[in-house]
């Protein structure tokens, strides 16, 4: 009875002075409006470059470095233990870089349950024979259907069909840049060299395009089987295992833990890739510090009008205290109006802010650079309405409290002494 | 017969002091007894003090010296919270000015103490403050917005506020003051049915001697004293 009572009250005032009341619950569904709408394209950006790399990147890349043995012979004698022992010159051996006992590798990794997909390569350097000349270029054996799954193999191949480079025999798919470059059209046949100094056919298939313009002009995809053959190596030859976990964030351990067990080199993503890490981190806080901004102003904007209307209803306030209201019930009624204008102004503003979405969603946007990219990216995540709405919850509040204390602190007798 | 009813309000040593422009005494220990059914006025010059008086009576301000009792309880010192509900329950208030909230109407304007006391349902309050916007004769107008009434309709409506509640006292600060002849009469005459009719507890300040003669008992102040206290004995 008693709540409802205070609550009609700070209804009646407003309605009293609806139109500034309108303005101000205008000034917060603006600001949670933009809050949303900017948090939502700024993060939608943000995931797409993002993805960029992550989608095309292993969690985890297990792989034989070339690189000279860590366990030089001298300091295997034990003539010289518990010296330091120094070498000058030292030359990589001639370690394989095929990883050894990879099918075991790979039937392991697939039974350890923190793992999503393991997807074997084969990194193979060419040249294409172009007419006279000679271009340098990069062809990764994949396996096709895995690379797609955890890769979204299929999302970067912009014109043909992925599934042909399994289904057709030396199939390749060439980078975008490589392909305009060579003047290969989709069903040419190209001739490549390779390091070992096979030439080969191969038929192309469709063309790859990644968005990042230099790998796009040296990568190239054929099946496993096919650089296999090419490089003149058995089924069993693979360089690179690619891992993708569940978790994002467990890379960096499990892939020291790889590296021990398989005695393999293993780089997590987070180390090969630190940049865009921050790079996101920045973004999103500087989208923050806007939205929360446009927040703060809309609240000073509720304090003003607030105190505007306790100084026209001073009399209000000085006769619902002579009638048995205490200060604490004249505080509740002014936190009433601030909280019932961020409710208001910040349902409409969470509203408006998903439709600004949806329409930034709509607007093309369409560039050589990004090909899978239609329209503007939108982040629709929850999190930004319920932040939104519960910072306008609480700006609102802290507007409304120092009016309402003041409110609250009216003195009747000066207000009814002095007419 | 007045001296045998209970005592509803006493003051004991009042004394206030005004601080702008310089510290002034303006109440200089003021006790007197107000019993039950009386209807008293305070009369005196403007600037006596009597007002002053009314609003520490009305346990609105705070800031004075002595002791101020209602029914035997000891108010003085009490928590503002507290000193609201015993406003809102046991007193009623009329102003000079009307002080109805212009957002409400006329039915709403009289029934917010009652709804703040929330002893009872809001259908009921709601016919309470009928009956009584009746007896006033206003009842036709209880739809109404407060800004839509007439001078004298509206402290007709600000007395009823006050005995929404059924006050154990009602204080008046000048309730005539704005008012002209013809209804500060008619005012009047409705002051003057609560105390015959009702035996309703009044202590009204006044500055009219003609209001002040038609009740029964009248305090005469001066410079912050009591300088008098008559029973009028021109009772019809």
């Amino acid at each position: 009875m008693k709540s409802g009572l205070i609550t009609s009250i700070a209804r009646s005032l407003m309605v009293a002075r609806f139109k500034q009341t309108l303005v101000a619950a205008i000034g917060v569904t603006f600001s949670i409006t933009m809050f949303v709408a900017l948090l939502g394209f700024m993060n939608g950006l943000n995931i797409m470059l993002d993805s960029l790399v992550i989608n095309r990147t292993p969690h985890i890349r297990l792989y034989n470095d070339i690189k000279p043995n860590p366990d030089q012979p001298v300091s295997r004698m034990q003539a010289f233990a518990g010296r330091y022992n120094i070498i000058r010159s030292l030359k990589p051996n001639a370690s394989r870089e095929s990883i050894y006992n990879n099918e075991a590798i790979m039937s392991t990794l697939r039974t350890d349950k923190r793992v999503l997909g393991v997807a074997p390569k084969i990194t193979s350097r060419v040249f294409f024979n172009v007419g006279a000349t000679d271009m340098l270029g990069i062809v990764n054996g994949v396996d096709v259907e895995e690379e797609n799954r955890l890769f979204r193999f299929s999302d970067y191949v912009t014109s043909g069909n992925f599934m042909d480079l399994k289904n057709v025999a030396n199939s390749i798919i060439l980078g975008k840049g490589a392909a305009d470059r060579m003047l290969a059209e989709i069903g040419d046949v190209i001739q490549a060299t390779t390091s070992q100094g096979n030439r080969v056919q191969l038929k192309v298939v469709g063309y790859f395009q990644s968005g990042l313009g230099d790998l796009d002009n040296v990568q190239c995809y054929a099946s496993i089987g096919t650089v296999q053959k090419m490089t003149g190596q058995t089924s069993s030859y693979i360089t690179d295992i690619q891992v993708k976990l569940h978790h994002l964030g467990m890379a960096p351990a499990l892939a020291k833990e790889y590296s021990a067990v398989f005695g393999v080199d293993a780089d997590d993503i987070q180390t090969v890739n630190a940049q865009f890490e921050t790079g996101t981190g920045v973004r999103s806080m500087i989208s923050y510090a806007v939205g929360i901004t446009l927040l703060i102003v809309s609240g000073f904007g509720i304090y003003n009008i607030l105190n505007m209307m306790i100084y026209e209803k001073m009399d209000t306030i000085a006769i619902l205290k002579a009638t048995g209201f205490s200060g604490r019930d004249v505080n509740r009624i002014f936190t009433t109006i601030a909280v019932s204008i961020g409710i208001v102004g910040g349902a409409a503003g969470i509203l408006l802010g998903f439709l600004v979405c949806l329409g930034i969603e709509r607007i093309p946007f369409e560039t050589e650079a990004l090909p899978t990219i239609r329209t503007f990216p939108v982040d629709f995540n929850p999190k930004y309405y319920i932040i939104a709405g519960v910072f306008s919850l609480v700006t609102t509040y802290f507007a409304g409290f120092f009016p309402a204390r003041k409110a609250s602190a009216v003195d009747p007798v000066d207000i009814i002494r002095g007419k | 017969m007045i001296m045998e009813q209970p005592t509803v309000l006493e003051s004991q040593g009042i004394t206030k002091y005004f601080y702008s422009p310089e510290k002034t005494k303006v109440l200089k220990g003021v006790s007197f007894r107000v019993s039950r059914g009386e209807f008293v006025s305070v009369a005196g010059k403007s600037g006596c003090g009597k007002s002053t008086l009314l609003y520490i009576l009305s346990t609105m301000d705070t800031d004075y010296e002595g002791k101020l009792l209602i029914e035997q309880q000891l108010v003085t010192g009490q928590k503002p919270d507290e000193l609201a509900r015993i406003r809102n329950e046991k007193i009623g208030f009329v102003f000079q000015f009307h002080y109805l909230l212009n957002e409400f109407s006329v039915l709403e304007n009289v029934m917010i103490p009652a709804l703040k006391l929330g002893k009872l349902s809001r259908e009921e309050i709601e016919h309470r403050a009928m009956e009584k916007l009746r007896i006033f004769d206003m009842h036709q107008h209880a739809r109404k917005k407060a800004n839509q009434l007439s001078g004298g309709q509206k402290q007709r409506v600000a007395i009823t506020r006050a005995l929404i509640n059924d006050p154990l006292i009602i204080m008046g600060d000048e309730p005539t003051g704005n008012l002209d002849k013809k209804n500060s009469e008619i005012v009047f005459n409705i002051f003057k049915e609560l105390a015959g009719a009702f035996h309703q507890t009044m202590l009204v300040v006044t500055h009219d001697p003609e209001f002040a003669a038609g009740t029964d008992r009248t305090i005469v102040m001066e410079d912050g004293n009591i300088v008098n206290d008559l029973t009028n004995l021109n009772q019809p």
